[in-house]
């Protein structure tokens, strides 16, 4: 045993080696994505690693693994599961063979996500166990275990860390990583495997059948536990239940609830020996719902009775506020302070030299009383620029613009989405605004990368998760296969040509591709690419503020004119903003 | 209870490091340790924050009025955090800020160093020329060394645990030259 300080996501790969996982496969998403990008780099792996081109495809990928008899683990964050919904509502009816998790990240405050969603109610929807771990140890533990729990009932098992789990850090204690000696084979079974109504029925019936010695496990297991220490008691679940145990008064008892299904008998054990009880969990009142069921006479607080907001995240400040609320006592006072008013914000920006702020600043000179669709990445960011309308989900950027475009908006609608993004989930959009008949301009801002979760490669990089070199897709072959016609590849750091490229895509009809290429400039500094930078002429300079407004943190603006500060990449585009001149290459002395 | 540490500053400045190498400090002492990031894309030059809990079990949650001790990397982001700091805590801030660029886009007054400090009211500070400190040390980039060593004073953790923990998080080659801007710093945390 070996103890170390680790992120949330690192314990939770290693747990995976330590059960000697034989597949891990996933698609990046905040806060999941440290969890393959831990296994992607183990040296000598014993087990595969992929990054998947989407979560339906990861999902259906792991338990294809599964059904051949060996361990897997596939990745996401929480909205990576309603892609990967299909599959999931029915892999407790075929069920599995070798260990099969689901790894869903939730996201509760919406940190780094389009939602608030809880990933617990999509394992009660699919019937499948739920582990939710409190702590980076237990979480560590657990999946360790998960694939011993898939492996006794022949089911998924979903697990569901929150941010505060995977973006957290702990001491850990890790025990020795083991190597599968596990050998696929499938063994056909068409009764199991192919879900037509007459099998589907009765795998109905055996998935039900399979529940409550589920419920008994987790209670036998010690995954869902309770303390009783008084008349009050408070049952919590998640990273809220570190909260509660470090702000709950010592004679208040606590159930912790670990795993799911709930057994309501052990719950009603639990409740019927207090004289009121409060529900702390974040997102969805899972247990706030089944406790309800079962209290019989004794109030159960929390969501539902307004005690506990349904929104948000918890942490120690909050959680005395709502026991303080609920008439529950506890351990500290915190004088609740905040932020002073007029400090100016510090939002998250695109950095010097991106090239999607190049994009965005062209998109907006040429389409100019335009509806700009756009998508999930680092673009998104654009909405600074007032070229982000609409953001709902992956690669609905194509489908809202073509969606417009029915409606007959009489507006020109031009779309941006990332190359990840549209290989993801945005092919299809494009495809079906080209059959239909839709009259709109897609750009793909092709980055090379899938930047904003931590620069994974995907298939337009042209290199694997583990760093094997493979033929990079062609952007433009899928274009124009999916019937677009009009596909044109520019850098936007050259601002001319991609200007007039958008002009030409303005004066067309139908659907019209163009493909923004020039690699993230994070890449580049990783790969010591470097260009060399920029600086103004302040005698040429007339402060029209015209770099300002581009917004790119390189420039400040001090007494009236411009400097280009040591974040300049070099991308050049200032140089062709200026309308006098100003800017050039710097000339070191 | 814990000792709790606020690290602020602005996205890839290396508040994670920082904590890192608190974090393996405690391991080294065999003291329980929890810490909280911020990932994903606030890191995009964003208001970034870590937090650090020495000797704490449970959670990873500092709450507000309650940190022992606040580092910054820019003097901005440490009027955003000072209302972390408990009464009788301590703030280890680099002089240096960056001015947000919606600043500039939005044609507002940028601040100065006199408006910023005297945003931080009583809070007691410590004012520190990171960057001179760290370019003595060989490297801009040691400025987070440089400040942890400032604050290594106020830090329930042994100096040799600290050094021991530089050793084992930062990379190879740049041991000496850390190592170097820690001392540099426990020098300046005395006579600021």
């Amino acid at each position: 045993m070996v103890i170390q300080y680790l992120l949330g996501n690192e314990a939770i790969a290693h747990g995976c080696m330590e059960a000697a996982i034989d597949v891990a496969c996933g698609y990046p998403g905040t806060p999941s994505s440290e969890v393959i990008d831990t296994l992607r780099i183990v040296p000598d792996r014993a087990f595969k690693v992929e990054w998947s081109v989407n979560e339906k495809v990861a999902f259906e990928q792991a338990l294809a693994v599964s059904w051949c008899g060996l361990r897997s683990i596939c990745t996401m964050k929480h909205v990576g599961l309603n892609v990967a919904a299909d599959p999931l509502m029915v892999s407790g009816y075929t069920g599995t063979k070798g260990g099969f998790v689901i790894l869903s990240a939730d996201d509760p405050f919406a940190h780094s996500s389009q939602n608030e969603q809880d990933s617990r109610c999509y394992a009660r929807f699919a019937r499948i166990p739920c582990l939710d771990p409190s702590s980076i140890q237990e979480a560590h533990d657990m999946v360790r275990d998960a694939f011993e729990l898939s492996e006794k009932f022949s089911l998924p098992v979903l697990f569901r860390p929150t941010t505060r789990i995977c973006h957290s850090k702990s001491d850990v204690s890790l025990k020795d990583t083991r190597v599968s000696e596990r050998k696929a084979l499938f063994e056909k079974d068409p009764r199991q495997y192919v879900v037509i109504p007459a099998h589907t029925r009765l795998l109905h019936k055996l998935l039900n059948k399979k529940q409550p010695e589920i419920k008994r496990w987790l209670v036998d297991s010690g995954y869902n536990r309770f303390e009783i220490k008084g008349k009050t008691g408070i049952i919590c679940g998640g990273i809220a239940a570190s909260y509660v145990r470090e702000i709950a008064a010592p004679d208040t008892s606590i159930a912790i609830i670990g795993g799911y299904p709930i057994d309501e008998e052990w719950l009603c054990s639990f409740i019927s020996q207090h004289d009121k009880v409060l529900v702390i969990e974040e997102l969805a009142p899972v247990i706030e719902e089944t406790a309800r069921g079962v209290a019989g006479t004794v109030p159960v607080l929390g969501k539902i009775t307004g005690h506990v907001p349904f929104e948000g995240e918890m942490s120690p400040e909050r959680v005395m506020t709502y026991l303080k609320a609920a008439g529950f006592s506890t351990t500290k006072e915190y004088e609740i302070t905040s932020e002073p008013v007029a400090v100016p914000i510090r939002s998250p920006i695109l950095c010097a030299g991106c090239m999607h702020r190049t994009a965005m600043y062209a998109i907006r000179k040429v389409f100019k009383d335009a509806i700009y669709p756009s998508d999930i990445g680092c673009y998104t960011l654009g909405i600074q620029m007032g070229t982000v309308d609409t953001t709902i989900c992956m690669g609905a950027s194509i489908t809202v613009a073509s969606g417009m475009s029915l409606a007959g908006e009489s507006r020109d609608i031009i779309c941006t989405i990332g190359d990840s993004t549209f290989l993801h989930t945005g092919i299809q959009g494009l495809m079906n605004a080209v059959y239909n008949g839709a009259n709109i301009t897609v750009v793909i801002l092709d980055n090379r990368i899938t930047a904003m979760t931590g620069h994974q490669p995907n298939p337009n990089t042209g290199i694997t998760a583990c760093g094997d070199v493979v033929p990079a897709i062609s952007l433009e072959a899928i274009c124009r296969a999916c019937g677009a016609t009009f596909v044109e590849t520019v850098s936007p750091n050259d601002l001319v040509t991609f200007i007039n490229t958008l002009k030409e895509a303005k004066s067309k009809n139908g659907v019209k591709v163009i493909i923004a290429r020039q690699p993230c400039v994070i890449s580049e500094k990783r790969q010591k690419i470097s260009r060399g930078r920029y600086c103004v002429n302040h005698d040429t300079c007339i402060g029209c503020k015209a770099c300002i407004k581009f917004g790119c943190p390189a420039i400040e603006l001090h007494e009236g004119l411009a400097y280009i500060t040591n974040l300049c990449s070099g991308c050049g585009v200032c140089v062709q903003i200026c309308p006098v001149g100003a800017i050039g290459r710097e000339v070191k002395e | 209870m814990s000792f709790d540490i606020m690290i602020v500053g602005i996205g890839g400045q290396g508040t994670i490091l920082t904590s890192n190498i608190i974090g393996r400090a405690c391991v080294i002492e065999g003291i329980p340790v929890r810490g909280a990031e911020t990932h994903g894309m606030a890191q995009r030059g964003g208001s970034v924050e870590s937090q650090i809990r020495i000797g704490q079990i449970f959670g990873p949650l500092i709450s507000p009025g309650n940190a022992d001790l606040i580092l910054s990397f820019d003097l901005l982001e440490t009027v955003r955090a000072a209302h972390w700091l408990k009464k009788e805590g301590e703030i280890f801030t680099s002089r240096e800020f960056v001015v947000p660029t919606s600043v500039y886009m939005q044609d507002y007054p940028a601040p100065d160093e006199h408006m910023l400090l005297s945003m931080l009211g009583e809070a007691c500070y410590i004012l520190l020329d990171t960057i001179k400190i760290a370019e003595e040390a060989g490297n801009v980039l040691t400025q987070n060394v440089v400040l942890l060593g400032a604050a290594s004073r106020k830090i329930p953790l042994s100096s040799e645990s600290l050094k021991q923990a530089i050793r084992e998080t930062v990379p190879k080659k740049t041991v000496d030259l850390n190592l170097k801007a820690f001392d540099l710093g426990v020098e300046a945390g005395k006579n600021p």
